[in-house]
């Protein structure tokens, strides 16, 4: 029997390919975004695991020399007698690859490629030396004085070998980089400032500003761009299982009228949906894969310069991944099929036949649609009136909560805005053929409200990101003019060369602004502390969100210090407040900006720097100078001071390199914001070709009244776009009211720092052509279908036959 | 006896009240033999045949199928009811349209267990449908969508034979010949027939006649 029935079901989509096809692709496309983000995230996961677990970076506390410079020999042997279990690292770049040396002997378990157990212990210490990486980065090392040993475990970009065939690799004689604190210390030890008054201990980066935690806002942006595509996704797969069940509600009773008990169709129907969404998840793991693959690099250059974090640049292929893939493709599908299953359930075996497809939307559905827009956009409102007055501006999963509010309140309300809109028309129309455009028009909403919803989701989300990309790319772009104003940064090898450097420019330049900086601990939060001299260039360009009066001069004075935004929005430090320093106390004069940098940081002068961090020696400085001279000046200086390439870098390359660092950042957000436009002009097409067959019934009669089929097909295609325009009037606010959420509340929780808004209206006109472009071209085949639909068809809906 | 309908009674709530379609019906039929059922529109001839068919449940009475009381039984075993014993010809003809015409013959045959080699062809063969059977129905006319219904029912070889309007929608010439097929095919297979008309002339030709009027066996 089971066959049977079975074969009556899929016989359904085998004469109905096009809803067969709608429903696959829908799937398809929506489990494809979902999975290409996911993949992306889960490589970008796997690479941060990776990290922590071969290099101990950001498990352990680690100690390394205040100025930068390396721990001798002799100073870890007295750590290490004087009871501190600690083991060191060198590392550097050997053929433009990180090389790290550990000591596995030492180190705490877990860090390093092999186990102490191991037969490959051997190995490793022994003979030539082995070093573990990626298979790129391998090949990028080239050929190197040691055995390569293929390892997908160890971090990208990254080789590991034992310390000595590090040394050896490197060409160093002594001196470690830094040293891991293994955990578990005894109780009595003396303290580090007592054996090593030169080292500084390092806290393992916590919850505020482990790497994980730092690129996590951006899988955070990623993942809700994925989630909005698979809803637009999901919208369509929605509107074809819908289409399906009411053009198979015959059948069904049909079905059941020949004794198939209700509970077994049920159970075949999800069979057959399970199978459904099984094979349109699998094509959408493929096409995910592929988006993954194609965006990846981007995305990994993206952490690269943002965070420092390095992923890898090519997928792997995860069981996890796969199987959520797939997962979420059956949890759509069963989401998606939910009304209509509950709809069968309860469907009366001996209630009238017809169908109802294009009344789906219509009474009490269409009611509770309204009502559900309701209440989802007051509590919408309810949370934008909460962070304007009440400043609840902290928290990720308000701000979501806010733009789900928004946008599925706004998808709902649609159909009933656009049903107000028609009646109006349809009131105010003159001449038969307007009134029964307006009118059908109308009647066809039902059938394309889901299509229509799908379109607004995407075109607000387009909106909403684009004004976020461009009002940030805007703020940024100034923010970079105000601070990088020096002409010229450069960087020296050591203490004697900085000192060499600034002999040498103090007569070419105008002002040398020193870059120097100290690692403390302000309101429980790491603080990078910047010593700076006092000097127009900061006063001139440093725009300030908050501050006292006069606040170059109080920290001029050594009395004061300014914060950035990050550490001012993540504490409770404000204006006015004092904090203590070193046992020196400083009020916070100012807040400045300070986009692009995850962490907190603070300034004070550089007098009160020396005098607080007397070890730490400035190797990076800013010159000012006229631009025109810096050629001349970078000549010299590489002459005179033995610079190497790379030492300098003058403001339009810093500028150049930050804002292309930034333009990677979005190139995903624009590739998956242009799919998604994509997928809802697919929804409309499909919804079309959906209903183009059962709109033979209300066309026929018109036709026979006069009007040609050239004539109706040319109606559709306006109709298409009248509504596709209606959908950018509405797309336009809550376009605008996302980007504001993105701005206003998900950033700073996210980022730390608030962005002001601008407006984009030519981006705007554009992405509405788009749209109309896009809703025209799926209109298109529809209406020439229409116009080429042969008078016997249209003739059969006035015979007893059809 | 194979059916024995007793005190069957059957409301229905409307807007103005509790409206009763069949009130207190008894009646019978035994195998092999044909009854026509007609009465006014709403007066309860669909209903009765619904009730029997196990399409629907009673509120009182009995409806005793071979010995079994369909009225009493559960969703499942009614199901099982109109899989089996029964075979209902709908006057909307109630095909399958995404199957060929021969799909739609065997359909209640497969579901029952009872399809056997050739049968569909034969059935076909003796409906005039053998050059229908690739077709699918929306490319029948109305006469011969209702042979393939009638077919579907038979080839099911149930013990019982419910009709309702089964010529409704055919012209006077063929619903002569439908009706002839279903007699001489109920008479080859030894079920009994119960079919609901309107006309005079087809429950005439039918071994017994029951009217119903407003509820009641007139």
């Amino acid at each position: 029997m089971n066959r049977t029935i079975l074969s009556a079901l899929l016989s359904h989509w085998w004469r109905n390919r096009m809803q067969l096809f709608t429903l696959l692709a829908g799937l398809a496309l929506a489990t494809a975004l979902w999975s290409g983000v996911q993949a992306i995230n889960s490589e970008a996961r796997a690479s941060y695991d990776a990290a922590a677990q071969t290099l101990g970076e950001g498990q352990y506390d680690q100690i390394r020399r205040s100025d930068g410079g390396l721990i001798a020999d002799a100073t870890y042997i007295d750590l290490r007698r004087a009871g501190l279990r600690v083991s060191p690292v060198i590392e550097d770049r050997l053929n433009g690859v990180r090389l790290v040396g550990v000591d596995p002997l030492t180190a705490p378990g877990g860090i390093g490629p092999v186990d102490v157990t191991n037969d490959d212990f051997n190995a490793f210490l022994t003979g030539r030396g082995q070093v573990y990486g990626t298979a790129a980065a391998l090949a990028d090392v080239g050929e190197i004085d040691a055995d390569k040993v293929i390892s997908p475990d160890v971090a990208p970009g990254t080789l590991l070998t034992d310390i000595a065939v590090a040394q050896r690799l490197l060409d160093r004689a002594d001196g470690f980089d830094r040293l891991i604190v293994v955990p578990g210390q005894t109780l009595l030890q003396p303290a580090l400032a007592d054996i090593a008054p030169d080292l500084t201990r390092q806290g393992a980066q916590g919850a505020d500003n482990d790497l994980a935690q730092l690129t996590d806002s951006f899988h955070l942006n990623l993942t809700a761009f994925g989630l909005l595509s698979f809803a637009v996704g999901i919208f369509i797969v929605n509107g074809a299982i819908g289409l399906a069940f009411e053009q198979r509600r015959p059948v069904v009773r049909t079905l059941r009228a020949l004794g198939v008990p209700l509970d077994r169709l049920l159970w075949m129907t999800a069979l057959e949906l399970c199978v459904f969404a099984l094979v349109a998840g699998g094509i959408g793991v493929a096409m995910g894969y592929g988006i993954a693959s194609l965006l990846l690099p981007d995305v990994a250059a993206t952490l690269r310069g943002l965070y420092g974090a390095q992923v890898a640049g090519t997928l792997s292929i995860r069981p996890l991944w796969w199987l959520s893939s797939l997962a979420i493709a059956l949890g759509g599908t069963a989401l998606a099929a939910g009304a209509a299953f509950w709809r069968l359930y309860h469907m009366p075996l001996l209630a009238a036949g017809q169908q109802r497809a294009l009344a789906m939307a219509a009474g009490r559905s269409a009611r509770w649609q309204a009502w559900s827009a309701l209440v989802l956009l007051t509590v919408a409102a309810a949370l934008v009136a909460a962070v304007a007055v009440a400043g609840l501006e902290q928290g990720l999963v308000a701000g979501f909560a806010m733009l789900a509010c928004l946008l599925i309140g706004a998808a709902l309300a649609l159909p009933y805005l656009l049903d107000r809109v028609l009646t109006l028309g349809q009131a105010m129309a003159r001449g038969v053929l307007p009134q029964w455009f307006w009118a059908d028009t109308r009647q066809q909403l039902p059938g394309l409200s889901l299509a229509l919803m799908a379109l607004l989701l995407a075109m607000s989300a387009n909106i909403g990101v684009s004004t976020m990309v461009s009002s940030f790319r805007q703020t940024f772009v100034d923010f970079l003019d105000q601070r990088l104003a020096a002409e010229l940064y450069v960087t020296a090898e050591d203490a004697a060369q900085a000192q060499a450097l600034q002999t040498f420019t103090a007569t070419r330049t105008r002002a040398i602004l020193p870059i120097q900086s100290a690692e403390i601990t302000l309101a429980d939060t790491p603080v990078s502390l910047l010593g700076a001299r006092d000097d127009t260039t900061y006063r001139e360009n440093w725009a300030f969100l908050a501050s006292s009066p006069a606040p170059w001069d109080a920290i001029a004075a050594g009395e004061a210090i300014a914060i950035n935004e990050q550490l001012w929005r993540r504490t409770a430090l404000d204006i006015g407040q004092e904090v203590a320093i070193k046992g020196r106390t400083f009020a916070i004069a100012a807040v400045y900006s300070d986009y692009g940098n995850p962490l907190g940081q603070a300034i004070m002068t550089e007098p009160a720097f020396q005098g607080l961090f007397p070890e730490v020696t400035a190797l990076s400085f800013g010159l000012r100078l006229p631009a025109e001279d810096v050629p001349d000046l970078v000549a010299e200086m590489e002459q005179a001071l033995g610079l190497p390439e790379g030492a300098t870098i003058d403001q339009s390359g810093i500028k150049a390199f930050s804002l292309g660092v930034f333009d990677r950042t979005f190139t995903v957000t624009t590739a998956l914001n242009i799919l998604t436009l994509a997928v809802a002009g697919f929804a409309i097409l499909m919804s079309l070709l959906t209903l183009a067959t059962m709109r033979l019934p209300q066309l026929a009669p018109v036709w026979a009244m006069g009007l040609t089929r050239a004539g109706l097909g040319r109606l559709e295609l306006v109709r298409a776009l009248l509504l596709a325009t209606l959908t950018a009037v509405v797309a336009l606010p809550l376009g605008l009211a996302l980007a504001w959420v993105l701005l206003s509340v998900v950033n700073v929780a996210a980022f730390g720092w608030k962005l002001p808004m601008f407006l984009y209206p030519l981006d705007y006109a554009r992405l509405g052509l788009f749209a109309l472009i896009a809703a025209a071209l799926a209109a298109l085949w529809p209406a020439i279908r229409l116009a080429r639909t042969p008078p016997a068809d249209l003739l059969k809906v006035f015979s007893n036959e059809r | 006896m194979l059916l024995d309908v007793r005190h069957l009674t059957k409301t229905y709530d409307t807007a103005d009240g509790t409206f009763t379609v069949l009130s207190g019906i008894d009646m019978t039929l035994d195998a092999g033999r044909t009854l026509a059922l007609t009465g006014e529109s709403g007066s309860g001839k669909s209903t009765l045949l619904h009730l029997i068919g196990g399409l629907d449940t009673p509120d009182a009475g009995e409806i005793l199928l071979d010995g079994a009381d369909v009225a009493a039984m559960d969703d499942a075993a009614r199901a099982k009811v109109r899989r089996g014993t029964v075979g209902v010809v709908f006057q909307q003809f109630n095909l399958i349209p995404s199957l060929t015409v021969a799909a739609n013959i065997g359909f209640q045959a497969r579901l029952a267990g009872r399809d056997a080699p050739g049968a569909t062809e034969a059935l076909a063969d003796k409906l005039g449908l053998t050059e229908q059977l690739s077709k699918y129905p929306e490319q029948l006319s109305g006469g011969q969508q209702q042979r393939v219904a009638i077919a579907r029912t038979l080839a099911a070889k149930p013990r019982l034979v419910l009709a309702d309007e089964p010529t409704g929608n055919l012209d006077e010439a063929t619903a002569a010949n439908v009706l002839d097929l279903m007699r001489d095919l109920v008479t080859e297979t030894g079920a009994a027939l119960m079919m609901v008309t309107h006309s005079d002339a087809l429950a005439s030709r039918m071994e017994r006649r029951l009217h119903l009027a407003q509820g009641r066996i007139a």
